[in-house]
């Protein structure tokens, strides 16, 4: 046994070669899910080991980190991942999203536009939007290079037929540059018009499934529907009870056991960068707001 | 049946041959089908039927043969030389393909409205109204009810399965239809039922079937022509009638003799 040895970002660097060359593929088709030899990481699958070695793999030591964690950069996850790279790779981290080269995400798109310098990662847990119609992988990677996604609508006829709408509100499947029907992770469907034309670089990486996609910075990616029940994202009714914004995800929060609630952003930074700007809460008619359904 | 002379045929097999390793499963098959035509392939277990019948459709590649098919636009097409895309659309726009067991042919966890309409999705209907219209056209046209259109196949009888499957096949108005045993599995008077059924459909809408069954009152009440299979070879064809009034072959006789007077 030889002591292990240091390398930067924790993978060595043929993993990383290998990860580089998944990744360089998925960009060259883009939403096409791109097999690759992932490794074990020092962490439990669903818990990011996708979107870790996909950051492993592009994070230089100028870059500046930033991991949220559904929105958030405070929750176990993102916390964690941040220190495993801080630990691992010596970067800088950060919580801003405008000083960030690399965000690795958990269900979440930030709501601060993104620039062309910035490379966006997902963690995924189920990289195969057709998983749950066509169990057989040998089946659904046919379909996938036949283009035979008319399976794909019969989950959004049977949502409509069942509820009356489209009830599908987060992994809502997407169709990259006419192409390849791909899952967005399941970021809600409100984050998915931002996948569209999106100036960054976006990475996905599903560690467990041993998958790796991409979208490449400003490519058309559109959200299945039918004629006559479009696509629409979706957003609770309220304003942020922090900032008071009224156009970014809301995150609905349980106050007490009689009912109360609360909805503040989903996105930390967002919230506390407008709290900062002086924005504050809207103003409440009473504390005691009547549970709404 | 009345076929207009010199009417080119929709399917023509040529000596199709299928070995499973040095297993035999049919030998030298060779037949020709007119549009509305309904042959049926009878003979015992183990006899090739399915095996013959999975050839046609494409769905295993012969040992040895051919099959030539005439497309809508009237060309003609060797099936296993055309694209796996094509004959993956020709399977399902232009063909059907029925399950002796509905399980197999239908998405149980899918609505019924949703197992009639996928295929309308896959060729490109994106409109849920017209869809669902579609759907529920056909639904009556088999005799489910239409307040069952929501539910799934789990909760239907195996006769109401059975019907399902067909209207999942015939709405995208295929010109032909293979049949696994359809009334399998099915009490007699379900059997009944459904054979009505599928006569009535077969006749109205001009469809080719392709019936393999073990039954012969199923071959008598419903097909034009039979073939009867033993060891994996045709032994005998003809004219339905014909062939069950006046069975030439040893074995035929033995399969026309061995059924119970009614």
């Amino acid at each position: 046994m030889s002591a292990p040895v240091y390398n930067f970002a924790y993978l060595d660097e043929q993993t990383k070669r290998m990860i580089r060359r998944a990744i360089l593929k998925a960009i060259a088709i883009p939403g096409y899910q791109v097999p690759f030899a992932s490794r074990e990481m020092p962490m439990p699958y669903g818990w990011g080991t996708g979107g870790v070695q996909v950051t492993a793999s592009i994070l230089g030591p100028e870059d500046v980190l930033k991991v949220i964690d559904q929105g958030s950069d405070d929750t176990t996850n993102a916390v964690s991942i941040r220190k495993f790279f801080t630990k691992t790779a010596g970067v800088r981290t950060t919580t801003s999203t405008l000083e960030a080269t690399v965000i690795q995400t958990r269900h979440r798109i930030p709501e601060t536009p993104l620039s062309e310098t910035q490379v966006l990662v997902y963690q995924v847990p189920i990289p195969e939007p057709l998983r749950f119609l066509e169990p057989r992988e040998t089946e659904t990677r046919r379909m996938h290079a036949l283009s035979e996604y008319g399976l794909m609508h019969v989950k959004l006829y049977e949502d409509i037929a069942r509820h009356g709408h489209i009830a599908t509100t987060y992994a809502y499947p997407v169709k990259v540059d006419e192409r390849y029907v791909m899952d967005p992770s399941p970021i809600p469907k409100f984050d998915n018009p931002k996948l569209s034309d999106c100036p960054a670089l976006q990475l996905f990486g599903a560690g467990r499934e041993k998958r790796i996609y991409a979208i490449p910075p400003y490519t058309r990616v559109v959200s299945l529907d039918f004629e006559d029940h479009p696509f629409q994202p979706y957003r609770h009714d309220a304003q942020c009870e922090l900032c008071g914004a009224a156009d970014s995800y809301l995150d609905e929060v349980i106050t007490d056991d009689r009912g109360s609630r609360m909805f503040v952003c989903s996105d930390t930074d967002y919230c506390e960068t407008r709290r900062a700007m002086g924005y504050a809460a809207p103003a409440r008619n009473s504390d005691a707001e009547p549970a709404r359904d | 049946m009345n076929f207009i002379e010199n009417e080119q045929p929709l399917l023509v097999a040529e000596g199709l041959t299928k070995w499973y390793g040095r297993r035999l499963g049919c030998r030298d098959a060779s037949f020709e089908l007119y549009e509305g035509e309904v042959i049926a392939v009878v003979g015992e277990s183990g006899s090739g039927k399915t095996t013959l019948l999975q050839l046609l459709s494409g769905q295993i590649e012969p040992s040895a043969g051919q099959i030539r098919y005439r497309l809508r636009d009237g060309a003609i097409a060797d099936v296993w030389s055309m694209s796996e895309p094509m004959r993956r659309f020709l399977f399902r726009t232009d063909w059907g393909y029925v399950h002796q067991d509905p399980q197999l042919g239908l998405r149980m966890g899918v609505s019924a409205g949703g197992n009639v309409g996928e295929r309308l999705m896959a060729v490109g209907w994106r409109n849920y109204g017209d869809i669902r219209g579609a759907a529920t056209d056909w639904l009556a046209r088999v005799e489910i009810p239409e307040d069952r259109i929501d539910d799934t196949p789990r909760a239907y009888s195996g006769g109401m399965r059975q019907r399902l499957q067909i209207a999942r096949n015939l709405v995208t108005a295929p010109r032909l239809i293979f049949m696994d045993e359809p009334t399998g599995g099915l009490d007699v008077s379900v059997q009944a039922r459904l054979l009505d059924l599928l006569r009535r459909i077969v006749s109205e809408m001009r469809i080719a079937v392709i019936v393999v069954t073990h039954d012969l009152a199923v071959a008598r009440l419903l097909s034009n022509r039979i073939m009867v299979m033993k060891e994996g070879e045709v032994i005998e064809q003809g004219l339905t009638d014909q062939v069950l009034d006046d069975p030439h072959a040893p074995y035929t006789q033995l399969l026309v003799s061995s059924i119970l007077p009614a």
